[in-house]
């Protein structure tokens, strides 16, 4: 049965980590669904790129920390935060196209 | 050496404000110090740029009469980092001038204060450029020019434990830092007791949050670290919020670019081999904590400058017509301001529209094509001045307004303003400007204590 993976982690967000970049957390109660989440090789900097018409250079860390069942993503940003052109300055509601990928 | 100390952290920033319950069973349970963040550059470069505070003054006054009683009642120090949000002299003096009212209202003029500045002259700056002993934070970064730096307001440095330490040592009751590294402010109480940096600053972690480690968790409640030789201890004193191992293991991960190698003046935090065990339901153990010392010592630079001032339109667009073709037609209203001002520089003069409900939040990363039935277009124009803002705005809304696209049925309007007048003058725009690491050789010497008291 596939999920989709809003409904399998217990939190996603993004926030920014300074004011040059963006990082999106995905952050998960149940050891089963996060190592399900971690062996679907979804978070690779290919798949994040294409998520986020990014290029790859602008996608920093993909880190997953197993002791705390959590998966970061940090990426540059286009604009630094609150400057012209900046569309969030907190970087707070750019999780969502990780809301809908697909879980095998 | 005492066997264990606590630090009570009232809430995430100072001036978001705690519920009196939980402070006051905090202060029950008779803590050493009571620790408060205020600071952020979360809210955009603004605050430092135009030296305005990050909450209310009646907000701030608010979460400050009550934390300084309750260091007043139990005789314990006070620590604020990064007073007014930014860290300036300017955010530090607004600060100041808070705790005067605060201390003659209530008659408390023997609480001896320390101030530790952390802006940094910029002349020193451009001699450490030229010596190659500054560098972007991050591949985005511009490089620093001494001309980027005369149009930075002020600059100011997150100070690591050292010279906070050493106003510790003071034995100052009220101490107000200036820009600090979020955790540093607790970290240099737990030291300055003798207690392990790596625990310290760990601990110093998570409290700068207020409850956020929790579930549920807030930035607005208190939460009590108890440091022992080998491990900390960490509750919310709102026995309705509940520390986990996974809560508090999460809570490394937050704003961070890295999920447990943590960057900060002086040192890099290794928290990958950490370990966290429930005590009881409320509380979370903490061991394994490690903490390595940098050569060079750096600290983080920041600074804001103007770059030009804006004015911008909401408006909502309900019409399938234009819907279909927004982006085609919003290019062509703009080429046609533009052309109304031909003797206007094209590259000082910015025009872009935020379509909400189709990218607007996004913007160029947005992958999602559906559209909505309606949608919210806000529109701006950046310029060198705020009077050149406002009339080429003026064009574009009214441009915009009758614009006769094609395949156009109401000849009447294109767009719907829920306010009048809809033009709203936004003021300067500013942006990062300094963003840098600064190699120095003595951690406390860019950060001078002033010891001070009110006066009556």
């Amino acid at each position: 049965m596939s999920n989709y993976l809003k409904d399998l982690a217990k939190v996603l967000r993004s926030k920014n980590s300074g004011p040059f970049q963006i990082t999106l957390d995905v952050l998960f109660d149940e050891i089963d669904n996060y190592e399900r989440v971690k062996k679907a090789n979804i978070f690779t900097k290919d798949n994040i790129s294409h998520l986020y018409n990014l290029d790859k250079k602008d996608i920093t860390d993909i880190v997953f920390f197993d002791r705390a069942m959590g998966i970061k993503v940090t990426m540059n940003r286009k604009v630094s935060s609150g400057t012209c052109f900046d569309r969030d300055v907190y970087g707070a509601q750019q999780h969502a196209p990780l809301l809908d990928i697909l879980i095998e | 050496m005492q066997r264990s100390i606590r630090i009570l952290s009232p809430c995430g920033i100072l001036g978001y404000g705690f519920p009196t319950s939980s402070f006051e069973r905090g202060l029950q349970m008779k803590p050493d110090a009571i620790i408060v963040d205020a600071g952020s550059t979360d809210a955009g470069p603004h605050k430092l740029g135009a030296n305005v505070a990050i909450v209310s003054k009646r907000a701030c006054k608010q979460d400050l009469s009550r934390i300084i009683l309750g260091s007043k009642k139990l005789n314990i120090p006070f620590i604020i980092g990064s007073s007014g949000g930014s860290g300036a002299i300017s955010h530090i003096n607004w600060t100041l001038d808070i705790i005067d009212e605060i201390i003659k209202e209530n008659n408390l003029y023997d609480m001896k204060q320390a101030i530790v500045y952390a802006d940094i002259n910029k002349d020193l700056i451009k001699e450490n450029l030229k010596k190659g002993l500054v560098s972007p934070l991050g591949d985005t970064v511009p490089p620093l020019t001494e001309d980027i730096l005369n149009q930075t307001n002020s600059v100011v440095a997150q100070m690591g434990v050292e010279p906070i330490i050493k106003a510790i040592n003071t034995g100052a009751q009220i101490i107000v830092c200036g820009r600090a590294y979020d955790p540093a402010i607790f970290a240099a109480f737990g030291i300055s007791k003798g207690f392990d940096s790596a625990l310290s600053y760990h601990l110093g972690k998570i409290l700068e949050c207020g409850a956020l480690c929790c579930d549920p968790g807030t930035t607005k409640d208190c939460m009590m670290g108890e440091l022992h030789e080998t491990y900390f201890d960490i509750f919310s004193t709102n026995e309705e919020r509940y520390c986990s191992p996974t809560s508090v293991a999460a809570h490394t991960f937050y704003e961070k670019d890295h999920p447990y190698l943590l960057h900060g003046p002086g040192i890099i935090q290794d928290l990958s081999k950490c370990e966290f065990k429930a005590i009881d339901k409320h509380t979370v153990r903490v061991t394994k904590s490690k903490l390595e010392k940098t050569d060079p010592y750096k600290i983080k630079l920041e600074g804001a400058r103007k770059v030009a001032y804006r004015t911008f339109v909401i408006a909502g667009i309900r019409d399938p017509l234009l819907i279909n073709k927004l982006e085609e037609v919003e290019e062509l209203v703009k080429q046609s301001v533009l052309e109304q001002y031909e003797n206007i520089d094209e590259d000082s003069v910015k025009i872009q529209f935020y379509n909400y409900g189709k990218n607007g939040v996004m913007g160029d990363l947005e992958t999602n094509k559906t559209i909505a039935h309606e949608i919210g277009v806000m529109f701006e124009v950046i310029a060198k001045t705020q009077d050149i803002a406002s009339a080429i705005c003026a064009s574009l809304r009214s441009t915009f307004m009758h614009y006769g696209y094609e395949g156009r049925k109401s000849t009447a309007g294109n767009l719907a303003f829920p306010f009048a007048p809809s033009d709203v003058e936004f003021g300067a725009v500013y942006e990062f400007s300094v963003y840098h690491l600064m190699s120095v050789e003595d951690p406390s010497a860019l950060f001078p204590i002033e010891i001070r008291s009110t006066k009556k």
